[in-house]
């Protein structure tokens, strides 16, 4: 492996409860303080491929070598309202129930 | 009123418009997408987000947003894929919305608005990009209930939508809502979207901002605003009005400019008539976009680009000038037989077809057809006199059974009572009188009206005009030109 000019990118404390938070993960500090080095690592590991030059490279959309895949407007049966609440949490008889929602929703 | 003609600032808008596909199904899944159905009825593990379930692109969905690019002038990307978009709410049930971050299938594209009264100059809105993506499901809150839950239907969830992005092209509340006026023809026209914003087929965000021209030369923005919960276009020419308002005063208050706070939400309150700043979610714009795996790339080449081309049809724009000329009517009426929508010139078509007179059909059409409908209500197409019935009217108009006005009562009658032209016309005693009768009666009236004679005689033909509303007292179902024609024929004559 060549010697790195730079030293690799390392994440803080707070760039992990940043990204605990926005995935909704409650963490002790312990788990932080282990999270924090093992995503280092990681991120360490794959800042190997800036070494690389990837300049005349074609970023790549999907792994697989498959394009256009498509179905047809046709309708097909739905889940009984029933199926479709069966595993939620808390439900009653038409929809799920989660604690109060107010205000906007996130997007779209 | 528009703000700038007493302000001295321009208002900067731009639109973020979302259009429900006319499709069957979701985008991702054979879920049909009816309005109205009772709640989680219209779902499967695809659209629920189950583990294990995998989206498939529906054809007809891409298609239709194809054709929408195309009609707005877009340029088509040969190579396109979809991107997770990443965040937690309650109606998101995978946690991520499916949707096209950097490689969006069109981009770079127009559209023009005009004011056909010229209350505005024509605006070319440039779009930046229209995309496809999926739609969320609906939250509902009862307060009045006093219970801690919300009920989540998910029926709408995955639903196939186009976002289409203007560049902050507009300079007018008013201009905004012509432009989405326009649009919203073009989509419907197009088949692309029925844009019914009771049903949330096409909602809008506005964003906006006020430059203010400084003494030492320079220009002045105030901080973007972004405008949601509009459900009319009504709403956003108000909506935009009040922000543009409310904007101007801050900034008198502040001199606050762009770039010193985060950009703002606000929500437009109908019944109160403002906009209320809505609660900063925080860091709500990581969305930490990344390739969706669970869908190939599209591309699309130019043979398909030719053939949704082709097929798509007259969009409202070309379609004035095809009807103008086709009819020989004036832009004007063309202008606003199109801005009723497709089923309304279809009726004027058949109508005009029967007719054989362009403009005799376009001006029944504007001032009964028309009048009629906006008084009753409801669409054309449940329109209960048929364009076969109209014509029938104006060719016994033509015939000189009767004249325009008694034609109109006729229409009006056919329309109230839903019965037959041949049936009302005997219900109101309308005969066509007969060439003896005619006579007959005109000669009464020369002999009546010596006065008018003299003055015909004497070379005031105009005078003649004097008999015509004695001959409809007489008998109310002669045509008048008729009258006049034969009077004239029967002074001349006279020694």
């Amino acid at each position: 492996m060549p010697a790195q000019d730079e030293a690799p990118p390392t994440l803080t404390r707070d760039d992990v409860i940043k990204v605990a938070m926005l995935a909704r993960l409650a963490l002790s500090d312990t788990e932080l303080s282990s999270l924090t080095e093992e995503l280092s690592k990681i991120v360490g590991f794959v800042s190997q491929l800036s070494e690389l030059d990837t300049d005349e490279v074609e970023p790549l959309a999907h792994p697989l070598d498959s394009q256009n895949v498509f179905r047809e407007d046709r309708p097909v049966p739905s889940l009984a309202t029933a199926d479709a609440l069966r595993c939620a949490p808390r439900h009653d008889e038409e929809c799920f129930l989660v604690p109060a929602v107010l205000g906007e929703s996130g997007s779209a | 009123m528009t703000a700038e003609s007493h302000h001295p600032f321009t208002t900067v808008i731009g639109l973020e418009v979302h259009v429900q596909l006319q499709t069957e199904t979701k985008l991702f899944c054979g879920c049909v997408t009816t309005f109205g159905s009772a709640p989680n009825t219209q779902v499967c593990p695809t659209c629920l987000g189950l583990p294990g379930s995998l989206p498939v692109m529906n054809r007809r969905a891409f298609d239709l947003s194809l054709r929408a690019a195309l009609a707005l002038n877009c340029k088509i990307a040969s190579f396109t894929k979809w991107d997770r978009k990443n965040y937690f709410y309650p109606d998101l049930p995978k946690g991520y919305q499916i949707s096209q971050f950097d490689l969006p299938f069109s981009y770079e594209g127009h559209l023009e608005v005009t004011d056909p009264k010229g209350a505005f100059e024509p605006r070319n809105v440039r779009i930046i990009r229209v995309h496809l993506e999926e739609d969320a499901g609906k939250s509902m809150h009862d307060e009045t209930a006093g219970t801690a839950d919300s009920r989540i239907d998910l029926n709408r969830t995955g639903t196939p939508l186009c976002e289409i992005v203007t560049e902050p092209d507009m300079r007018s509340p008013e201009e905004a809502r012509a432009w989405l006026n326009e649009l919203k023809l073009l989509l419907v026209y197009l088949g692309v979207s029925d844009c019914n914003m009771q049903e949330g087929s096409l909602r809008v965000d506005a964003n906006v901002n006020l430059h203010i021209p400084q003494p030492d030369g320079r220009l002045a923005k105030t901080p973007i605003v972004e405008i949601k919960n509009m459900n009319s276009f009504r709403s956003v020419e108000r909506a935009l009005i009040y922000e543009t308002e409310r904007q101007w005063g801050e900034w008198q208050a502040t001199h606050a400019e762009i770039g010193s706070m985060p950009k703002q939400t606000r929500g437009w309150d109908d019944s109160a008539g403002v906009t209320r700043g809505q609660r900063h979610k925080e860091e709500s714009s990581d969305y930490r976009y990344f390739p969706e795996p669970d869908l190939v790339p599209v591309t699309v080449s130019e043979e398909q680009v030719a053939t949704v081309r082709a097929t798509m049809g007259e969009p409202p724009a070309m379609l004035r000038k095809t009807l103008a000329e086709r009819w020989h009517i004036p832009a004007y009426d063309a202008d606003v037989l199109v801005n009723q929508g497709p089923e309304l010139v279809e009726y004027f078509e058949d109508l005009a077809n029967k007719v054989g007179e362009g403009k005799v059909a376009s001006n029944w059409m504007q001032q009964d057809v028309l009048r009629m409908l906006n008084e009753r209500g409801g669409r054309i197409a449940d329109f209960p006199v048929q364009p076969a019935a109209v014509a029938d009217i104006i060719a016994r108009v033509k015939k000189g059974d009767f004249d325009t006005g008694r034609g109109k009562e006729i229409f009006a009658a056919v329309l109230e009572t839903g019965k037959p032209v041949d049936e009302v016309v005997a219900s109101m005693g309308i005969a066509a009188v007969d060439e003896g009768d005619l006579q007959k009666l005109c000669e009464e009236l020369i002999a009546e009206n010596p006065k008018i004679v003299a003055d015909v005689k004497g070379g005031k033909e105009q005078a003649a005009g004097g008999l015509i509303g004695q001959a409809k007292r007489k008998n109310p179902n002669v045509n008048p030109g008729k009258v006049r024609a034969l009077a004239l024929e029967l002074i001349r004559a006279l020694p």
